[in-house]
């Protein structure tokens, strides 16, 4: 059962996760285990089996019945055509699927990466290793754009588990302290009348603490195709984790992608960010994706002393005058803007290009964001107190 | 209770009740307003700063001869200064006088009790239900928001050492929002929404007129239009009404009979609030909206 059938059912979990149903390695592995128990000649039983196994809310019958007779309809043959064929597909029956749902399927299908029909041992074993847990410390120090897809996948994995904790902001509101430093005649008041006004001790406040805001911005023009997608994974789990988190992306024009990105899960959460977006992996134009953030955003999520982190490699083709003064004032209306740049991975990276000379300046650190290593680092930066500026 | 003043029975009574009191407002205005007050909602005024959201509550209070309390919001604002809060001095000094008679004290009663803007909105006021308005909410924070929706749905509140106050007659709330945050679906819910708009050129006219009395119409259209077409530039911060109305005083002040380069110059900044703006009208800008007006309006005089 672990051969072939194994990796066909591997692919299957990864069909459905990538058409959204929350399926994760535990799923999986009880999907392999009812498969192999109710064998494999009939396919009415595996079909009840991955039901049983896979699904977990009413709802999601719909797309796991699709995806079911999409893929099991001959396994091997859709292997082969993956990717090419899908468009042509008719669904079993004859029935025409609720429309989204069939997108959603395609596309899900056509993600999947093009592999021959016969896995040779090897290349399997590298697939189920880099899916298990055991070999994420390896894939640390590697660069996002040397990792191959299944690697990609397990560090976006990491990614959504990695723990960004921002330090808090002082509120303006109060709260009870025993220690505090300002004097509550209201709780003070009411703790005498308890006793009868007989015993008079006085109580004390001191301000409250409340999370950071954060505003990502972040690049997914052609040069940054590559992390743009990992990245919103990272984004992602940024936004489950903390509770005011605003996501943009830009290329040539500004996307708001934050409500998008509030799905649970992380693959319905990044296609729909993905379906927001008109202008995927297209050309730059850093400074008037920031000119419209500034017009039409900045007074309304930078409110409260935001941290900003824009990502971007800062390759501008547009007029660097532009890009400077307008990251100048984005800088100037938050508490701290931090630039995380992927390119600077090389060694001997040096602010060369016009549109990073212009940005430089303008923000108040640059730090790589190209590996899950540096990343982690990040994570550390970013629990120390934010500097104040001079 | 009745009140002196009848609420206005139907749109167009609500416009002409807005255009007596000197505001000049769209019909769709007066229909959402007439409907928070037929209704008894409260009305959600959102829009940009200047456009004249909180002008509406005090017109609406002067116009119904009832009174206006006003909450203006701000970050950390909390129940003590918005709601009610005990008068602490007081009740001490209680506490020792009923020491010193051997009394009981009683602390928590309406002579001890500071009244704050929205208990005074819940109290019955001469003249009926007066107007609340909460200005500027999104400058609050949400838990001050969640606060407000017992207020807003049922017009009542809880001080626990007294028990649940309802108003007699629910006031007529006006609350409004610049949106530097977006506010709560919870509350959006209990209000009656209305975006305010930059007015038309027509209607920014009339406002000139209402409100800025004297201004030779000439200058009127001229400082309308050329108004109009900053809005249609892409600024940081685009002139509200009220920017209009000052820069018509200050055009009067200078003597101005029309506009000229150099008085734009000189009074850029009492239109636009961010040097950004005003660093890009300065100069051949301006000479060219104003160009272009003068020759639009030699065809086609506006406003009339």
């Amino acid at each position: 059962m672990a051969g072939q059938i194994g990796v066909t059912l591997l692919n299957f979990v990864r069909l459905l996760r990538r058409a959204g149903l929350p399926v994760g390695p535990a799923h999986a592995l009880a999907a392999v285990e009812a498969a192999a128990a109710v064998g494999p000649d009939r396919r009415e039983d595996l079909y009840w089996a991955l039901h049983a196994t896979l699904v977990r809310k009413r709802e999601e019958t719909a797309i796991f019945d699709q995806a079911f007779h999409l893929f099991w309809r001959n396994p091997r043959l859709l292997e082969k055509m993956m990717g090419l064929l899908l468009p042509n597909l008719q669904l079993e029956g004859g029935g025409t699927p609720p429309p989204d749902l069939a997108a959603r399927l395609a596309e899900a299908f056509s993600h999947q990466p093009p592999r021959e029909t016969e896995t040779t041992p090897d290349e399997r074993e590298e697939i189920s290793a880099s899916l298990s847990a055991s070999t994420q410390e390896d894939l640390r120090p590697r660069d996002f754009e040397t990792m191959t897809l299944a690697e990609l996948d397990a560090a976006k994995a990491a990614m959504t588990r990695l723990r960004l904790s921002f330090p808090p902001t002082r509120s303006r509101r109060m709260r009870r302290d025993p220690r505090g430093g300002r004097f509550d005649g209201r709780a003070t008041l009411r703790a005498a009348a308890r006793s009868g006004g007989d015993l008079l001790l006085p109580k004390f406040t001191r301000r409250r603490w409340q999370p950071t805001p954060i505003v990502v911005l972040c690049d997914i023009s052609g040069s940054m195709e590559r992390y743009a997608r990992v990245l919103l994974h990272f984004v992602h789990g940024l936004s489950q984790d903390h509770d005011r988190v605003s996501a943009f992306v830009f290329g040539t024009r500004l996307t708001n992608i934050t409500r998008a990105l509030q799905h649970r899960d992380v693959d319905e959460a990044v296609t729909a960010a993905a379906h927001s977006v008109v202008d995927w992996s297209g050309g730059t134009r850093i400074g008037a994706a920031l000119e419209r953030f500034n017009k039409d955003w900045a007074r309304r999520v930078l409110g409260r002393g935001a941290i900003v982190l824009l990502i971007t490699d800062g390759l501008e083709r547009d007029d660097p005058g532009l890009l400077a003064a307008e990251a100048a004032r984005l800088r100037r209306s938050c508490r701290w803007l931090i630039w995380l740049n992927p390119l600077l991975r090389y060694e001997g990276f040096a602010p060369r290009a016009q549109g990073v000379r212009a940005l430089l300046p303008n923000t108040d650190e640059m730090r790589p964001v190209h590996s899950l290593d540096s990343l982690a680092a990040l994570a550390d930066a970013l629990t120390r107190p934010i500097p104040t500026r001079r | 209770m009745t009140s002196p003043t009848p609420l206005p029975s139907s749109v167009d009574d609500a416009l002409a009740f807005l255009t007596d009191q000197s505001y000049v407002a769209d019909r769709a205005l007066a229909t959402v307003l007439f409907l928070a007050l037929r209704l008894g909602r409260p009305l959600l005024l959102e829009g940009e700063a200047g456009v004249g959201k909180t002008e509406i509550a005090k017109v609406l209070a002067a116009g119904l001869g009832r009174r206006l309390i006003r909450l203006q919001c701000y970050d950390g604002l909390d129940l003590g200064s918005a709601f009610y809060e005990w008068n602490y001095p007081k009740q001490l000094l209680a506490i020792r006088q009923a020491e010193a008679l051997g009394d009981a004290p009683t602390l928590y009663s309406e002579a001890f009790l500071i009244r704050r803007p929205l208990l005074e909105a819940l109290s019955p006021q001469p003249g009926g239900a007066p107007v609340l308005l909460i200005d500027e909410l999104d400058r609050a924070d949400e838990p001050f928001e969640a606060f407000l929706l017992e207020l807003l749905s049922d017009f009542q509140a809880t001080i626990p050492e007294l028990g649940t106050l309802r108003a007699p007659e629910p006031p007529l709330v006006i609350v409004t929002s610049n949106r530097t945050r977006e506010i709560h679906d919870a509350l959006k819910r209990r209000c009656l929404y209305h975006w305010v708009d930059y007015p038309s050129a027509e209607r920014e006219i009339a406002i000139l007129r209402a409100k800025a009395g004297g201004i030779a119409e000439a200058l009127a259209a001229q400082i309308v239009g050329f108004v109009q077409r900053l809005r249609g530039l892409d600024l940081f911060k685009s002139p509200g009404v009220a920017e209009t109305l000052d820069w018509a005083q200050a055009l009067v002040q200078l003597d101005a009979i029309a506009l000229t380069p150099e008085v734009i110059d000189q009074t850029l900044g009492v239109l636009l609030k961010y040097q950004d703006d005003i660093a890009r009208l300065r100069g051949s800008e301006a000479m060219r909206l104003l160009t272009d007006l003068q020759a639009e309006l030699s065809q086609k005089p506006l406003g009339r």
